[in-house]
Parts: C-alpha cells; sequence; structure tokens
C-alpha cells in the first residue's frame, strides 16, 4: 500500500461466514444526509461563493484589462456588462460578495469562542442571510440611483 | 480525496417490502438499508410496514418488532435503550441519533429511512466497522496522565470551577453520531481526527488534574488532525446527547493560540 493511500482502506475488506475476502460498501452520506439544514447548508453555500467570486474576478480583471486595451475592446466589456446578462451576473457577484463578507465574519466570531450554542448558530445563520439580502438590495439602490 | 458519489459496489438497490398485517390501521413504513456480505450483491432498501399501535414509540422499539416478528435476519447494535451505551447511533430521516431516543412520531415523511452511521464501511446492515475511529481515539491517550504521585490520604483534588469545566464534555457516551456526521471527516476522515474524538481530547487537555496539556496539544498541532474542522458544526446539531463538539474544537483552537503569545 502505498502511502498516500487512504488508510481507511484498511478497514473496508471483510469476510463472508466461509472466510472468504469481501469488499464492505461504503455507507451513503451525501445521499442521505440533511445537507440543507443551517449548520452544513451555510458551510457549502460560504464554498460556493468564494468559488463564484472567484471567478467574478476573472471578469473584472476583463473589465480592467480591456479598459488599458482602447476604446473599442472597453466599449465591448461595457457592452456585456450592461446586457441582461451581465447584470444578472453582477448582481449575482453583488449578493456572492456580501454573503462570503458575513459569513467570514460569522467564522471570525466563532474564532473569538463565541456563538457555537445551537441557538446561537440559528441566529447568526440568518443575520447572515437577511444583511446578504438587504446590503445587495441596498448597494443596487445606491448604484441605481448614483447612475 | 473528496469523493461525492458512492462507489459502486455501494450503490443501494430496491429490495423487499414487507406488508403490514390486514387491518392494521396506524401503519408506517420503514425503510432500512440492508447490506449481506454473504450474498455478494449490492446494499438495498428493504421496506417494513409496521402497526404502531402494537409497537413503542422509539425507532428502537420498531427495529426490535422487525427483528423478533418480520425478519430475523436483520442485523443491528443495541444494548441499553436509554441513550447511554451509544450502540444504536445510526442515520434516521436524515440525521445521526439513537434509535433509542427518537422517536417514530418525530419523522414526519411516509418512510423512515434508516442507513447506518454515514461514510463508514459496513459490516452488515446497519453495523459499520468502527475500528479506524477507536483507533484515533487511542492516538489522543484519553485518560489521566500525571507525573504528580496522587496524594497519599485520598484523591487528587479539584475546585468546584475545575470541575464545572469538565461538564458537557464527560457526558459524551462515544456513539460517533458527530463524527460522521462531520462531511471534513467523510472526506478527510483518514487524518482529522473529527469531532468526537477531539472532544475527548478536549476532556483531558481542559482537566486541571492532568498534567499532560502541552503534549497533548503538540499532538494535536496538525493541519489534518485538528485543523480540518471549518466549524460546520453538523456535528453539534446531531449529538443526540445534546453536546457541542464544535465548541471544543473551538477551545482547543483557541488553546493553540494563547500558547503561542
Amino acid at each position: 500500500m502505498s502511502i498516500t493511500e487512504d488508510a481507511r482502506e484498511a478497514v473496508m475488506t471483510g469476510r463472508r461466514t466461509d472466510g472468504t475476502r469481501v469488499r464492505r460498501p461504503l455507507s451513503p452520506h451525501l445521499q442521505v444526509y440533511d445537507m440543507v439544514q443551517m449548520t452544513s447548508g451555510m458551510s457549502i453555500a460560504n464554498r460556493g461563493a468564494g468559488i463564484a467570486w472567484t471567478i467574478g474576478m476573472v471578469f473584472l480583471v476583463w473589465w480592467l484589462v480591456a479598459a488599458a486595451a482602447g476604446p473599442q475592446a472597453f466599449a465591448n466589456a461595457q457592452w456585456f456588462f450592461g446586457s441582461f446578462l451581465g447584470m444578472l451576473a453582477l448582481a449575482g457577484l453583488t449578493a456572492v460578495a456580501w454573503f462570503h463578507t458575513f459569513a467570514g465574519l460569522r467564522h471570525l466570531y466563532w474564532d473569538f469562542g463565541k456563538g457555537y450554542d445551537l441557538p446561537a448558530v440559528h441566529k447568526t445563520g440568518y443575520i447572515t442571510l437577511i444583511a446578504t439580502g438587504v446590503m445587495t438590495a441596498l448597494t443596487w439602490l445606491i448604484a441605481i440611483v448614483s447612475w | 480525496m473528496a469523493t461525492f458519489t458512492l462507489p459502486k459496489n455501494s450503490t443501494i438497490g430496491t429490495g423487499k417490502t414487507y406488508k403490514a398485517e390486514p387491518g392494521a390501521t396506524n401503519v408506517k413504513s420503514f425503510k432500512i438499508y440492508r447490506f449481506d456480505p454473504d450474498t455478494g450483491e449490492n446494499p438495498r432498501y428493504d421496506t417494513y410496514e409496521l402497526d404502531l399501535d402494537k409497537c413503542g414509540p422509539m425507532v428502537l422499539d420498531a427495529l426490535i418488532k422487525i427483528k423478533n416478528e418480520t425478519d430475523t435476519t436483520l442485523t443491528f447494535r443495541r444494548s441499553c435503550r436509554e441513550g447511554i451505551c451509544g450502540s444504536c447511533a445510526m442515520n434516521i430521516d436524515g440525521m445521526n441519533t439513537l434509535a433509542c431516543l427518537k422517536p417514530i412520531e418525530d419523522v414526519k415523511k411516509a418512510d423512515v429511512r434508516i442507513t447506518p452511521l454515514p461514510h463508514m464501511p459496513v459490516v452488515k446492515d446497519l453495523v459499520p466497522d468502527l475500528s479506524q475511529i477507536y483507533a484515533q481515539l487511542r492516538s489522543v491517550e484519553p485518560w489521566l496522565k500525571s507525573d504528580t504521585a496522587p496524594p497519599p490520604d485520598g484523591e487528587r483534588l479539584q475546585s468546584k470551577e475545575e470541575r464545572a469545566k469538565l461538564d458537557g464534555l464527560w457526558e459524551c457516551i462515544l456513539c460517533f453520531c458527530c463524527s460522521t456526521a462531520c462531511p471534513s471527516y467523510w472526506w478527510n476522515g483518514d487524518r482529522y481526527l473529527g469531532p468526537a474524538v477531539l472532544l475527548q481530547a478536549y476532556r483531558w487537555i481542559a482537566d486541571s488534574r492532568d498534567e499532560a496539556t502541552g503534549e497533548r496539544l503538540d499532538n494535536l498541532e496538525d493541519p489534518f488532525r485538528l485543523y480540518r474542522c471549518h466549524t460546520i458544526m453538523n456535528c453539534t446539531a446531531t449529538c443526540p446527547k445534546g453536546l457541542n463538539p464544535a465548541e471544543a474544537i473551538g477551545s482547543i483552537k483557541s488553546m493553540m493560540v494563547e500558547r503561542q503569545s
């Protein structure tokens, strides 16, 4: 067995009644577990938000590079961000950025040793979700008003 | 490496349905994970219909009734039937808990789905192999370590405050509902110790009579053993004893930082 192999491999083999070896099944995990509860649901959403934000950064870089490259390139980029799809992407990115920020603050709160009991976990979870919605709406309101 | 799907030999087929006896009025069906190593077949769900009017209130009562009256081959662990031995830990309706503490009426869905503790090798039916997790428990040396001899005239004494630090830790019955509810433990359980074992580690770190605190922290100072905890909190949400493994892990992390300053 190579050292990169999973150590749990050793217990994946069992014996039948007659003594012959049998490969044990792995019990279902994501297939049966309640993953949309506040605990794991928020964790997955935070990871997803991080990934989405990273992809969003590619768009931001495109916008900046286009601005540097010349008027035609910038006009193309501006056209995309002004299109329905572009606006949708920007709205999504705003929400994702706020969510990742608030979820990060929630983690910081835990790192101070606070908010570990379940009622607090649910409360901070709902605060994160509500704050994300409010701040996303507010960001767009300010953007649209000052446009 | 995280694999989100089940291996080929672990996908779950549909098995037999055992109908309730005619005339039963209060019927609930139990969809139970079955695996028999002797057949060489993949696991399957068997469905058992039970008359709740003739069954005790807990999920364990239903399992025992099925084994006594319908299908003697159904295999599961149980002992105390009062939530103190930790044997009947399993996944019921999407959450890990003890079958003896889970009222059947708490499951609102039509089927009560019962599977073994998640992401574990299955020995038979609802019985997972716990050797890995026991070896990990052994690695944190969950016993009192002290170089100082106890006083000749009595026990090692603690103040009320020192003793209070162990509340919420000593109650753990090692059912491993929490560890097997943790996605991080699913993906990294070969090296990450998981919430149950880390709570046990903290139980001795927090004990004023133990003199190996530094040594214990050294043992946990590792990217995998401790720091694969990402505060997902599934452990605390699922603990049938109402304990808080995530908080214990957080306390260990705090101590790691504090001892550096």
